[in-house]
């Protein structure tokens, strides 16, 4: 008897929640003439909205509003409503885990965008795995956060089912880098300085053994600290050294600053970086010095994809303050997957969503597969884009022009 | 060993910007005993301050003549703030216990750099400051100067005689000796020790934006930021020459630009420590400098002037 009572009462309060939070909240300024009630869907953006990098955040974040805006106006999700939440993590990795546990706290959020760090994902992966949730990252490229700690070793594993990114590796960029600047610039010596983060030191670290691969000499190595600005010292030690180039692994705040501190030695040497310094700001940063430095950056340019230009028009007609920065478009493509992802999980559940729609999403993210703003967005086994096009872009004139856009093949 | 000269040569630039900068932590403190920790930040304004002058400059002035005008506006702004802060943060809280002003400080840091990056136009990532275009000179063939660097140091001794000139010959520099001393006494015997102490902090501020346009056209950019660890090494310098101690600003600052700049290039060439040089360990090493020189020396490289007090 008491076992019966027990369990009407449990069941009644398991519905009355369920109900509670399948409903979801009504929308605000319910404007719609449709009269149905509309099911809010929240995906969460977690990048560095205040610092030094905020341009590069903010262009997340207002990349993702627009998918979300685009899909509320397409009706892409009948019955669904999809807002943004976005969180800044000032690119310091323990805001970025306090952040992924708030997005967690919060039973309307079904995917998060972000964030933009691949230390600040270090942090995050753990909170989002255990709680099921889905996260697409448009910029991380350590290999280590989808493909395991030991895959330099060759022991691929993936660490967490929730983890996905539109972004190359650094495995990708390092090596297509290191094959322009032996084989395309004919650069033999190359001096290599890092900034000790996650991801400079990994970049330098891969650039390093694919250009010793092919037969080039590291005639010197330096760190350099992030937020420090003189960079003399290390400036005159690669002029002594006699190399030809230099390899920056690191973010455009310091990478421009050593690049004008390496020419106004007198060095007549190209820097070349990862996508960290394919910014405007690396040039805008440090006068007219920065002509011939080389930068890698994933995909091709986002202007002259096709599939791009729609992208573009609709970020201008919206008028964000800020532009859309180097990962407008793999955020936009990162939030339309979460969408897609959103769409499968209630078409499966003929046009609701089920109760363990964090789950749900986790597995069709795996599957989605769809033309997006930086060509076509899907994810392999270890969450990895299958994307692999890159473009090395040089300094001319005080603009980053593209000079090379290849597909990478091991 | 062949850049050895180049290396000194940045190692004195960079030192001779510390020491500007250390000029304000130490005359705060040699007369309040307060370490203002936002004194970072007053630099930055300061190079803000400057920029906002030279963009009110018609184009295409030439940096001779803008140069003084930067540094004028540059420290008009660090002062007016800097005279705020002592007089709304720091002297409701002079009869405090120590760690009040202190943590104000600290929360003034903070307060200051989101005002630049919230209200400045464009400060939300690095601005470009108008830099000194042109080659180096040349002295030798293994030693050229940056226009920007012969800046600051012909700038830096130059400021350093005159203050030092300031505080022993005339009437407020000797008040400011008194102060320092005994603040009671000093006060019985009719000196207005408020204004004194607001002088400390604009004397202090001033030299400080001196130093921010100086960094401003040798990095050609300047950041909301910039004021934080570079405080923090300015602060260094200052603990290094003898708190308190003007002239110990200035040679704390040298000595650490210098180590900064040496073992960046030399001490992964000394065997065994090829793991420990470069720039990932130069501020390890600079500190290291400063715990051997304190342990050797507490009261810092020149002593503290002003150690009258029990």
């Amino acid at each position: 008897m008491r076992h019966r009572s027990l369990l009407v009462l449990t069941t009644v309060i398991t519905t009355g929640a369920l109900t509670l939070t399948a409903c979801g909240s009504r929308d605000g300024d319910s404007k719609d003439n449709g009269g149905g009630k509309k099911t809010t869907v929240v995906i969460g953006v977690d990048a560095p909205l205040t610092g030094s990098l905020s341009a590069l955040g903010q262009g997340i974040k207002n990349s993702v509003d627009l998918a979300a805006k685009t899909a509320n106006k397409n009706n892409e999700v009948p019955g669904i409503e999809f807002k943004v939440e976005a969180l800044d993590d000032q690119a310091v990795p323990a805001s970025g885990q306090a952040n992924a546990t708030k997005l967690v706290g919060n039973k309307d959020v079904l995917g998060v965008v972000g964030p933009l760090n691949s230390g600040v994902a270090q942090q995050m992966q753990g909170v989002f795995g255990s709680a099921n949730l889905a996260q697409v990252s448009p910029a991380n490229t350590n290999p280590a956060l989808s493909q395991g700690d030991n895959w330099g070793k060759g022991e691929f594993k993936r660490g967490f089912k929730t983890y996905f990114r539109t972004a190359a590796t650094d495995v990708v960029q390092g090596k297509f880098a290191a094959q322009y600047l032996f084989k395309d610039a004919g650069k033999k010596k190359v001096f290599i300085v890092d900034d000790k983060q996650t991801y400079g030191a990994g970049l330098a670290a891969i650039f390093a053994d694919e250009f010793k691969k092919l037969g080039g000499e590291v005639v010197g190595t330096d760190h350099v600290t992030v937020k420090e600005t003189d960079f003399s010292s290390t400036a005159d030690k690669v002029k002594s050294s006699g190399a030809d180039s230099v390899y920056f692994g690191g973010q455009y705040p310091e990478g421009g600053l050593l690049a004008d501190q390496i020419k106004k030695t007198g060095a007549v040497v190209p820097l070349m970086g990862g996508d960290g310094i394919q910014d405007p700001a690396f040039i805008s940063a440090s006068g007219e010095a920065n002509e011939g430095d080389l930068a890698t950056s994933i995909g091709y340019p986002v202007e002259k994809l096709d599939t791009a230009k729609k992208f573009i028009e609709d970020y201008k007609a919206e008028g964000y303050k800020d532009p859309y920065a180097a990962y407008g478009g793999y955020s936009y493509d990162a939030g339309w997957a979460v969408i897609q992802a959103v769409k499968a999980v209630a078409a499966a559940n003929s046009g609701k969503l089920p109760t363990d729609a964090r789950a749900k999403v986790v597995e069709a993210l795996g599957k989605v597969s769809f033309e997006g703003v930086t060509g076509k967005v899907a994810f392999d086994e270890y969450g990895d884009t299958t994307n692999k096009q890159l473009t090395v872009y040089k300094v001319e004139g005080g603009k980053w022009v593209d000079v090379k856009s290849d597909t990478f093949n091991q | 060993m062949h850049e050895l000269p180049q290396q000194l040569a940045n190692g004195l630039a960079l030192g001779a910007l510390y020491g500007l900068i250390a000029i304000g932590y130490t005359m705060v403190y040699g007369i309040v005993q307060l370490i203002n920790f936002a004194h970072g930040e007053i630099f930055m304004i300061g190079g803000f301050g400057a920029l906002s002058a030279y963009a009110i400059l018609p184009t295409g002035t030439s940096l001779l003549i803008a140069i003084p005008v930067m540094i004028v506006g540059g420290a008009a702004t660090s002062v007016a703030v800097a005279c705020a802060a002592e007089r709304f943060a720091y002297r409701p809280l002079r009869s405090a216990p120590r760690l009040a002003p202190l943590i104000t400080a600290i929360g003034l840091s903070i307060a200051l750099q989101q005002l630049v990056w919230q209200f400045y136009p464009d400060a939300k990532k690095a601005v470009s400051f108008p830099e000194f275009k042109g080659a180096a000179f040349k002295i030798t063939d293994s030693l050229a100067i940056q226009r920007a660097d012969l800046f600051v140091l012909i700038l830096a001794p130059l400021c350093m005689l005159a203050l030092g000139v300031f505080v022993q010959k005339s009437r407020s520099g000797r008040a400011m000796q008194a102060t320092a001393q005994d603040p009671d006494t000093a006060k019985l015997m009719g000196i207005n020790t408020d204004r004194i102490i607001v002088m400390a902090f604009a004397i202090g501020a001033a030299f400080a934006a001196v130093a921010a346009v100086a960094y401003g056209l040798d990095k050609g950019q300047i950041n909301f930021e910039m004021g934080f660890i570079l405080g923090l090494k300015a602060f260094t310098a200052a603990v290094l020459g003898g708190i308190g101690n003007i002239y110990g600003a200035m040679v704390g600052g040298v000595v650490l630009g210098l180590a900064e700049a040496l073992s960046i290039a030399y001490i992964e060439d000394i065997p065994g420590m090829s793991q420990l040089g470069g720039g990932a360990w130069s501020n390890v090493w600079a500190f290291v400098l400063l715990i051997v020189v304190l342990l050797v020396r507490p009261q810092g490289l020149l002593g503290e002037r002003v150690a009258d007090r029990a």
